[in-house]
């Protein structure tokens, strides 16, 4: 298990969990979302091929309603 | 007649109204507004995703980027560091280049702050961006923007969300005598008039949130809206008569019994 920061809250997710796996869980895959890995942002190509370690730190960010 | 086109970052637009997408009761009455506005661009803010609540509704479920054009924007930053990181997060999203950078200065006036402005403009265009500025109505400052690139110059008629109107209409028509990318007015419209008045000023277009989605009818508001830029379009297209001072008789003085 690993402990992560999703958007400033605290999230627990299984061992060798990738960003492709964390959007799945939000049902957020295939959405238009943008995500942010410790800062840096994480091409789409990379979802699947980038795991989770304790203590990152991810962004998850969508368009929403603005002037 | 050539055909007036309006062309921003080379893209064609077919309504010289674009729509904000913030402030509406629901997003039925946002997707139903931009439909009555005849808008083919809307703005849009980039934010965290709600992880709380899975089955909450998303703007795209009512706004589809491939029918209409999304302009992401950086509504809410106040440096250039965030406004930066907001937009290459949007770029990322769905390789949106044509972006509005707005960075604020000011939480009581949301005015812009120009210098953090000119600094985001100059790395964006590097990094290849596309760059539609919202700016003071500052002509000397609208014109270090262009000078740096900016896609389009969009001064503020009066403070977001305040629907003042244009205050300082000299000012934004020197910025549009001087300026070879589009000029659109952002921010302060309050009314259907005060954008028939910024078109008449020879602006390209205007940039319309709160005046719709605060309108008692916004669904009607944005038709008002739709009607008075392309009025005001015709209006300056058609170039008004001269003033005068004394009264000109519209009947002709011969052949009076």
């Amino acid at each position: 298990m690993a402990k992560i920061q999703l958007n400033g809250k605290k999230v627990i997710i299984k061992p060798n969990y990738s960003l492709f796996n964390l959007l799945e869980k939000y049902k957020l895959a295939g959405k238009k979302v943008a995500i942010e890995h410790n800062g840096v942002i994480v091409p789409k190509i990379n979802y699947k091929k980038k795991k989770l370690k304790n203590n990152d730190k991810v962004e998850i960010v969508h368009f929403i309603g603005g002037g | 007649m050539k055909k007036d086109i309006f062309k921003v970052a080379g893209k064609i637009l077919k309504s010289r109204l674009i729509v904000g997408t913030g402030k509406y009761k629901s997003f039925s009455e946002t997707a139903k507004a931009v439909k009555a506005s005849g808008a083919d661009m809307v703005t849009v803010a980039v934010r965290r995703v709600n992880i709380l609540d899975k089955k909450k509704p998303i703007l795209t479920d009512y706004l589809n980027p491939k029918k209409i054009i999304f302009l992401p924007n950086t509504a809410g930053c106040f440096n250039s560091e965030e406004a930066l990181r907001t937009l290459r997060l949007a770029r990322e999203m769905g390789g949106w280049k044509l972006v509005k950078l707005e960075v604020l200065g000011d939480k009581k006036t949301l005015y812009p702050n120009m210098l953090e402005t000119i600094k985001s403009t100059k790395t964006l265009v590097k990094e290849g961006f596309e760059v539609m500025v919202y700016c003071t109505d500052d002509p000397l400052l609208a014109k270090k923007l262009e000078d740096n690139g900016a896609s389009a110059i969009m001064p503020l008629a009066s403070p977001i969300g305040s629907g003042l109107g244009i205050q300082n209409k000299v000012n934004i028509s020197l910025i549009i005598k001087q300026s070879k990318v589009p000029v659109i007015v952002d921010a302060g419209i309050g009314t259907a008039s005060d954008a028939t008045i910024a078109m008449e000023l020879g602006c390209e277009g205007v940039l319309i949130n709160s005046a719709i989605a605060n309108a008692k009818k916004p669904i009607l508001m944005a038709q008002a809206f739709k009607d008075a830029v392309i009025s005001g379009r015709n209006s300056y297209l058609a170039g008004r008569m001269n003033k005068n001072y004394f009264a000109t008789a519209s009947s002709p003085v011969k052949g009076l019994i």
